[in-house]
């Protein structure tokens, strides 16, 4: 799922496989091959839960030097996106944010703006908008 | 003496948790998603599969390297909480001065847990049980009451209002239950000191 382009990557992490994967769909319908994207969804058996070591694979897998934006769920997928963020370690880290934003309209605004060469601030600014 | 230590601690904890995987899942049906006990169990589990391995390596290695493995096992928010507590744990024992005394290191890690979860004392979460445990060592506490003092604030965060995690969802209707989260930590002190007392006298 390495693209070739400078535009910011897309991570989608849900308590669930099949909810991470259909956002992932959603928003690859909305921008084709134009964005890095990549989901993790469910524990490290495929149950409903997260994992920090899925998350960071797909952070990996999304990765654009122009950042990545990730979008979670609940509770737990922030966590443990953070704890992920932590293990990509620095400088990388510093250029991956966990966006305040509904998952579903956020990833897919986000990934619209990305798909338009915006920088991250930009792509997280127009996702948090979302959020009242 | 190490070896032994940090194997027959590694076993009590999976065992403890084991025991009391669905009353903690009941716990969470409660006021979570009621996965709290097999999530626990999944991680103690994958801790001890590597036990040989943990055992093998000096206590701040081994320490951190429980918390790493509870983070990628746990698979819910205790994992990064419990993952924070021991990785932390372990960096500041490798880390240690000569005056710094496990309390303060323990207090370090608990501060470290409650930056994670941007959580406080009082928010009806794990820090309910770990900031009383660390002050009853502090306070150098027999471990016969310092099992007490967990059981008892695992109880006290029944009346508080969820102010973290899923159970904030809830609101006011998460009052009246004791947080699975405090449950587990109270229930893992109570079998650490029972074992410490066993086979490591004062």
């Amino acid at each position: 799922m390495t693209a070739t382009t400078v535009n910011v990557g897309i991570v989608i992490v849900s308590h669930s496989p099949l909810v991470a994967r259909g956002i992932a769909d959603m928003v690859r319908q909305m921008v084709g091959d134009s964005v890095p994207l990549a989901w993790s969804g469910g524990n490290v058996h495929g149950e409903l839960g997260t994992d920090a070591a899925g998350i960071l694979r797909a952070i990996e897998d999304a990765w654009s030097e122009a950042g990545v934006a990730v979008f979670v769920d609940l509770g737990g997928a922030e966590t443990n996106s953070e704890m992920a963020i932590e293990m990509l370690g620095m400088p990388r880290a510093a250029k991956v944010t966990i966006c305040n934003a509904p998952l579903v309209e956020g990833a897919v605004m986000a990934a619209a703006e990305a798909s338009g060469g915006a920088s991250l601030s930009k792509v997280v600014a127009t996702a948090e908008e979302l959020s009242p | 003496m190490e070896p032994m230590l940090i194997a027959g601690l590694i076993e009590v904890c999976r065992a403890t948790i084991a025991a009391n995987s669905d009353h903690l899942c009941a716990l969470d049906r409660a006021i979570g998603d009621g996965d709290h006990g097999t999530n626990m169990q999944r991680g103690c589990e994958a801790v001890s599969a590597e036990e040989a391995n943990l055992s093998s390596l000096p206590l701040p290695d081994a320490v951190e390297k429980i918390g790493l493995t509870l983070v990628m096992n746990i698979g819910g928010a205790a994992g990064p909480l419990y993952g924070t507590l021991l990785m932390e744990m372990g960096r500041e024992l490798r880390a240690e001065d000569a005056d710094d005394a496990f309390p303060i290191i323990l207090k370090r890690a608990i501060d470290a847990v409650a930056r994670r979860g941007r959580a406080a004392a009082g928010d009806k979460t794990l820090l309910d049980v770990l900031y009383p445990v660390q002050d009853a060592l502090a306070h150098r506490s027999r471990l016969s009451d310092i099992a007490r003092r967990a059981e008892r604030s695992a109880g006290d965060t029944a009346p508080m209002k969820a102010m973290r995690g899923r159970a904030a969802y809830l609101g006011d209707r998460s009052i009246g239950h004791v947080d699975p989260g405090a449950s587990s930590c109270a229930l893992l002190t109570m079998a650490i000191c029972r074992y410490l007392e066993e086979n490591r006298p004062e």
